[in-house]
């Protein structure tokens, strides 16, 4: 042993091994790389840089640095105490001249909008109406706008030009900050994120447990069934994903809605009378109901791989040292099905937290997820700064579940199918 | 809980013990089909006595394994019954026969250490925690694993766990032990080993078992007695030792130990002494067992050790000669194994010690054998 690694080993010919076994392998590795390359580049192009965009404009925030540059070199000194001096004024007023006449300073505007209400339309006026302003500055603009006479909106002014901001996130979060810089709740009426955020974790959850509710005696019996009749059982749980899931999501609309199949069959049976129909649609009920069924196969899949490889002897052997059946599945059959039910959970769980469609479609008012407030973010406001910090919100959730998952069962241990 | 409450009807019965004891566990006409077309096992009979070692031998789906699984009580009799001390069983569900059971595989709980195996079934009885862990030190020390408690399965050697599978069957102390061949999964050594084993632990402990084995060696090294099995039959139920001097038909006679066959037909049969005429024209001495009258076929089974060279002084009994013809000579150290070919049957076997005073035989020399008409048994064709 000490001689091995006193001495580096050599091939016959004099060569070091380790180079000689480099160069031996090299051929095979640059196939394999080549191999895996256009996924990889794909992966890159269409995964890792929009979520690396995503991330940076959750933070980025260039409005006041670029557009109001003039007027941020001169609030460098400002003690932000009083009012700032005339040098200030005159600095806002060429910046918003230069941008008046460039006509960009739509973003600027929306952007201090989020900061302050009010900002928008102060903004466009002033600039409108610089023309017929003359110097002095400061008590120009305060004439035209009283907005421009308040502390609050010079504090704000130099608190975003910094190239960076917490802002999108504090939104996210229902928090903004004072102009003094302190960290406050958003006004009562205007809380909406957080609870969208606790809405989408536990109806996940409940996804979640019916899917495994549902999802577990069928992995079962697929598991214990002779080959062929078990085949065609799976091919059973499979059909729904040849299914699109459009036609999926909208069939439970003509099923559950007031005028749909079950209510009229209800009403039909006398369960319910004709005015008093259940209202399972555009709802919670709907995005629940919807949801388990469509993401069902993810559960059964996992559970069916585990349970397959669970020798029937297990159980025979527990009933014979004396258990009742009951007794021996809880103690010997279910936690060997627990890396299963690990691996069904989480995959549904965080395709739920996810999910867009279903709930845009079926979800009404009460069933709506945090996703769909990003698209509202993205395609309707506009406020793509707020809709990346939500999105990045949500992508650290699941990082979060699934180091805790790893932690906790370990993700080497699942097999899915 | 149940093996006390059988203990003390059994104390109650008073004299009708010696007759439990005799009929410990019984199989009365088992009859099994799977399918409804096939039967599996075709009226299976057995008396087991309490304390005695029986195995169910044959070849796979014979369906020995069935037996045994209905035993069990994993599977049901299609017809006949099923007594464990004079009971019927059949009613039971596996969990209230109190019968301990070995699987082939071990079917150790993976996820639970060696002791939490081992006091499964302690604890299903509602045993207080001490008096398990007292239970689970004694069967651990009983299989000489005694520091190895804290491990799980998959961190235990194949012999290992099949002694943890051995002490899991009986720490809660069975009356009866069905083992569904435990060593298969195991190398030559380490069957041996085990061998010895569960045999020393059988009459330490003096718990009936029933044992279900493919491989004859291990059969005739452990059991008491030997139910042979073929095609859902039992084709003979003995001690090893008649098993092998006295098979009752060509099967058992083929399947215990190495045998040399000759086809023939009856031609004279008077007492315990026949004649029969071989297929290639000779005549040889037997001794009829399940042969036929005259006219019938039949198959005359010899052992090898049986068998002899004219001139090495023991000839004197030989009241069957022949001439044979060397074709292979096997050395296996302290015998030799010779194929000759003796009258048209060229896989004929003979043993002969490795020892002095023996002739050393080479292929293609020419030898004179013979055997007694005793050794010779005329068995069905």
């Amino acid at each position: 042993m000490s001689e091995s690694s006193a001495i580096p080993l050599t091939t016959a010919d004099g060569i070091p091994l380790k180079t000689s076994l480099r160069r031996a392998v090299r051929r095979s590795r640059i196939r394999a790389f080549l191999l895996v390359s256009p996924l990889l580049l794909f992966l890159v192009v269409a995964f890792v840089m929009p979520i690396a965009d995503m991330l940076w404009r959750s933070v980025d925030n260039p409005e006041v640095s670029t557009q109001l540059s003039r007027t941020a070199a001169a609030l460098e000194g400002w003690d932000g105490e009083s009012l700032p001096g005339e040098e200030v004024f005159a600095a806002l007023a060429e910046d918003l001249r230069v941008g008046q006449e460039a006509r960009n300073l739509g973003l600027l505007s929306s952007r201090l909008n989020y900061e302050k209400s009010g900002m928008r339309s102060t903004i466009n006026r002033t600039a409108r109406g610089l023309r017929t302003l003359d110097p002095p500055y400061k008590e120009a603009l305060i004439a035209a706008n009283t907005t421009w006479g308040e502390r609050d909106t010079w504090q704000i002014l130099q608190r975003e030009t910094s190239p960076w901001t917490l802002s999108y996130y504090l939104a996210a979060v229902d928090r903004q900050l004072s102009p003094a810089g302190d960290i406050v709740k958003v006004p009562a009426h205007l809380e909406i994120h957080v609870s969208l955020f606790w809405r989408t974790l536990w109806m996940s959850l409940v996804i979640t447990a019916l899917t495994l509710l549902l999802g577990y005696p069928i992995a079962f019996l697929l598991a214990s069934l002779p080959l062929r009749y078990s085949n065609l059982l799976l091919i059973l749980v499979l059909l729904p994903f040849w299914t699109s899931l459009l036609v999926r999501t909208t069939t439970w609309i003509a099923i559950l809605q007031s005028q749909g199949i079950l209510n009229d069959l209800m009403v039909a049976l006398g369960v319910i009378a004709d005015d008093a129909r259940w209202q399972m649609i555009h709802n919670k009920t709907g995005t629940i109901v919807a949801m388990t069924h469509i993401l069902l196969p993810f559960m059964i899949l996992p559970l069916y791989s585990v349970m397959k490889t669970i020798s029937p002897s297990y159980m025979r052997a527990a009933r014979s040292l004396g258990g009742r059946p009951f007794l021996c599945f809880r103690r010997v059959y279910f936690p060997l099905t627990l890396p299963g039910i690990a691996a069904g959970g989480i995959l549904v769980f965080i395709l739920s937290i996810g999910y867009y469609i279903t709930p845009a479609l079926v979800g009404g008012q009460s069933g709506r997820f945090i996703t769909n407030t990003i698209a509202y973010h993205m395609q309707t406001s506009l406020n793509w700064g707020l809709a990346a910090a939500i999105a990045s919100i949500l992508l650290f959730v699941v990082v979060v579940c699934y180091l805790v998952f790893n932690r906790l069962i370990g993700v080497d241990k699942v097999k899915l199918g | 809980m149940n093996v006390s409450l059988q203990r003390e009807k059994q104390d109650d019965a008073g004299e009708a013990t010696a007759v439990a004891d005799a009929c410990f566990a019984r199989f009365i006409d088992v009859q099994k089909s799977y399918d409804g077309v096939e039967l599996v096992v075709k009226g299976f009979n057995l008396d087991v006595r309490r304390g005695e070692f029986v195995t169910l031998l044959g070849p796979s789906g014979s369906g020995k394994t069935t037996c045994l699984m209905m035993m069990a009580g994993f599977e049901t009799p299609t017809h006949g019954q099923i007594l464990l001390q004079g009971e019927p069983i059949d009613d039971l569900p596996p969990h209230k026969r109190g019968i301990g059971m070995v699987f082939q595989n071990y079917a150790l709980f993976p996820h639970m250490s060696v002791a939490e195996n081992l006091a499964f079934p302690l604890q299903v009885r509602h045993l207080p925690k001490e008096e398990i862990k007292r239970q689970v030190a004694r069967a651990l020390a009983m299989v000489r694993l005694d520091d190895f408690g804290d491990r799980r399965p998959a961190q235990l050697s194949g012999g290992q766990q099949q002694r943890v599978a051995l002490a899991r069957a009986l720490v809660f102390e069975p009356e009866l032990v069905l083992m569904d061949e435990p060593l298969g999964a195991l190398d030559k050594n380490l069957r041996e080993e085990m061998q010895y084993e569960i045999k020393r632990i059988h009459a330490e402990l003096g718990v009936t078992m029933i044992y279900v084995t493919h491989d004859q060696t291990e059969a005739l090294t452990m059991s008491d007695r030997i139910a042979v099995f073929n095609d859902g039959v039992v084709q003979q139920l003995a001690s090893p030792e008649t098993l092998y001097e006295a098979p009752e038909n060509a099967f058992v006679a083929n399947f215990i130990g190495e045998n040399n066959r000759l086809h023939g037909e009856v031609i004279e049969s008077i007492g315990d002494r026949c004649e029969v005429r071989l297929d290639s024209g000779e005549t040889v001495a037997a001794r009829p067992v399940a042969a036929g009258g005259i006219g019938a076929r039949t198959t005359l089974s010899l052992r090898p050790e049986r068998v002899g060279i004219v001139g090495e002084g023991d000839e004197a009994a030989f009241d069957n000669r022949f001439q044979a013809e060397v074709r292979e000579v096997i050395y296996l150290g302290d015998h030799l194994r010779t194929r000759l070919e003796v009258c048209g049957n060229d896989e004929f076997i003979i043993k002969t010690p490795n020892a002095k005073g023996f002739p050393s035989l080479r292929p293609g020399q020419t030898v004179e054998v013979g055997w007694s008409s005793r050794d010779c048994r005329a068995l069905d064709a």
